[in-house]
């Protein structure tokens, strides 16, 4: 294993964070707020409590994974996007590095950056509300999966891009719609029996029940189901990632 | 000399069914200068690729250092160095920065001095805490080879290193490049100038339609197939070729001022001391006469186009 080039990976990647940092930090406090203030203060004060706890407090996990999930691919699959669009790609290519510490370095730097602003988001909540977590070791635990798969998934969509536009296109089209219909506001038991079940194909729906069940000790799936789902579902990511190096798709002429 | 780099029969077929390679063998020596000719779409970057992990092979086999490319990449790649043909630099990163996630890519521990070194050698110390994006365009081209010796490489490709680039700079970069031979690093550089391989190659290889035309020794390449022309200027204008010198292939030039005669330097009889005797029997007064050897452009041009015939 290259360790050194994972390293080098990841602190070139961290770097163009902290370059950002102001942006990577102001921007998610500022929309949980804004989040906060709308669903939390405004809407939420005329709704009562979704199965026992506090509309403000509820949409706290479906905040903070809307949050990742999305941050997760933006942040993977600029990461390995910019570099192609750029040509500085050929030197990932020609370094004596495997797939595997590619993926490493480039996914590690995304998962870290997506997790630093899922904390934020959470340090924010408990400024307007307040949160008891039940588990916070399956919280973080669940945060990180979440971070993992989800930028694997940016990964692959860095990798598959040919253009800035497509870069946004899975995220825009695919992914912000199923956060949003997969329980983020709302619990899933509130949908008429029809949509409850379509709901249920909707994989975001497992992440965010497990997220809710770290926090609250309740959820619209099991538990066990909710990991089964993330596993499953950070494993075909990393074999579709794999076969894309194993193959040179979009990377290797 | 043994070799550090052995292409054996490969081939490269893209999806599309373009063939950029076809059965090429080489061999590259250790610690010289070898500078692959070739035009446009002739196989050059398409080799260099294959060679570096950027592209992959569809028959043969490619060894560097004695290690396979492909089933012992990483053995093989940590002794190359790449400098791409076209400016590929992250733009906000550092010069510093920048090199340092080279030599991390190659598995190699920090070592700061290696690094100042380099920027010093390539002129570019003073601007080590530069953002990339302020950098000139020789700057840049000359951090591309900075980051390509990062990991202290034993072969360096250089695709097309000076193109677009000033006289000035260009002269820089061939001193650069014989500095590194001086240290041991064998170059392989594609090119398109003629005069950057006859200024600084050890060996020529031309490629074309991806095929290696040949490759052999510079000087022994310009002395096999290198031609000569000799210059008579004459004291008085002629309208025509004297028939006593019809057999000799003469042009007449500068408005019947002079003549010049082709012959080659290999050939047991260049016909220079009968053709000097000729003129005097014709009555011709000579006032100068100068000899030019062809240049390795004329002999590439000539090869290209033989070829093509």
């Amino acid at each position: 294993m290259n360790y050194r080039a994972i390293k080098a990976i990841y602190t070139f990647e961290m770097s163009r964070f902290f370059r950002t940092l102001l942006q990577s930090f102001l921007s998610p406090v500022l929309s949980t707020c804004l989040y906060f203030v709308v669903f939390g203060t405004a809407i939420g004060s005329r709704m009562e409590s979704v199965d026992g706890v506090d509309y403000g407090a509820f949409i706290v996990p479906g905040l903070i994974m809307l949050s990742v999930m999305t941050q997760s691919i933006s942040n993977a699959s600029f990461g390995i996007y910019f570099p192609k669009f750029i040509g500085t790609v050929y030197e990932l290519l020609s370094a004596p590095i495997s797939f595997l510490e590619i993926v490493i370095g480039y996914v590690g730097a995304a998962m870290t950056k997506s997790l630093f602003i899922g904390l934020v988001i959470l340090g924010t909540a408990f400024l307007f509300i307040d949160l008891d977590i039940q588990y916070p070791i399956a919280m973080i635990l669940f945060l990180l999966l979440t971070c993992l798969s989800f930028s694997l998934l940016g990964f692959i969509i860095g990798i598959w891009a040919g253009s800035f536009e497509q870069l946004n296109l899975v995220p825009m089209l695919v992914v912000t719609p199923l956060v949003f219909l997969g329980g983020s506001f709302y619990s899933i038991s509130m949908l008429p029996p029809i949509w409850q079940t379509v709901t249920l194909f909707n994989p975001v729906v497992y992440l965010i029940s497990g997220f809710r069940w770290a926090f609250f000790g309740q959820a619209d799936v099991a538990i066990g189901i909710s990991l089964w789902a993330i596993g499953f579902f950070t494993l075909v990511c990393l074999v579709v990632i794999w076969w894309i190096f194993k193959t040179g798709w979009r990377i290797r002429t | 000399m043994p070799s550090v780099v052995s292409i054996q029969h490969v081939s490269k077929i893209f999806s599309d069914g373009f063939k950029a390679l076809d059965g090429v063998d080489l061999e590259i020596k250790d610690s010289e200068i070898l500078a692959l000719l070739g035009p446009n779409g002739a196989g050059k970057t398409t080799l260099i690729s294959i060679i570096c992990g950027i592209s992959s092979l569809t028959t043969g086999k490619i060894q560097v250092g004695g290690y396979d490319v492909e089933s012992q990449y990483r053995k093989a790649r940590e002794m190359i160095g790449l400098v791409p043909q076209e400016i590929a630099l992250e733009p906000f990163e550092t010069v510093m920065n920048s090199i340092r996630f080279s030599r991390g890519l190659f598995g190699k521990p920090k070592n700061e001095d290696y690094l100042d070194e380099v920027l010093k050698t390539l002129s570019l110390y003073d601007k080590k805490n530069a953002r990339v994006i302020t950098l000139s365009g020789g700057m840049k081209r000359r951090l591309l080879i900075a980051k390509a010796l990062a990991h202290e490489p034993k072969i360096l490709f250089l695709d097309e290193p000076t193109a677009g680039v000033d006289v000035e700079l260009r002269k820089d970069m061939w001193q650069t490049i014989k500095k590194l031979k001086r240290k041991g690093v064998t170059t392989i550089l594609t090119t398109h100038y003629i005069e950057e391989a006859e200024a600084i190659a050890d060996r020529i290889g031309v490629i074309n339609k991806g095929h290696i035309l040949l490759v052999e020794d510079k000087v022994a390449l310009m002395a096999r197939m290198g031609k000569k022309k000799i210059y008579i200027d004459l004291t008085k204008p002629v309208i025509e070729i004297p028939k006593e010198l019809s057999h000799y292939s003469l042009e007449l030039i500068k408005g019947g001022l002079a003549f010049s005669y082709t012959y080659d330097t290999k050939s047991e009889r260049t016909g220079i001391t009968s053709l000097l005797n000729d003129l005097q029997s014709a009555g011709l007064k000579m006032r100068d006469v100068q000899t030019q050897q062809s240049s390795l452009e004329d002999i590439f041009v000539g090869l290209v186009e033989e070829k093509v015939k």
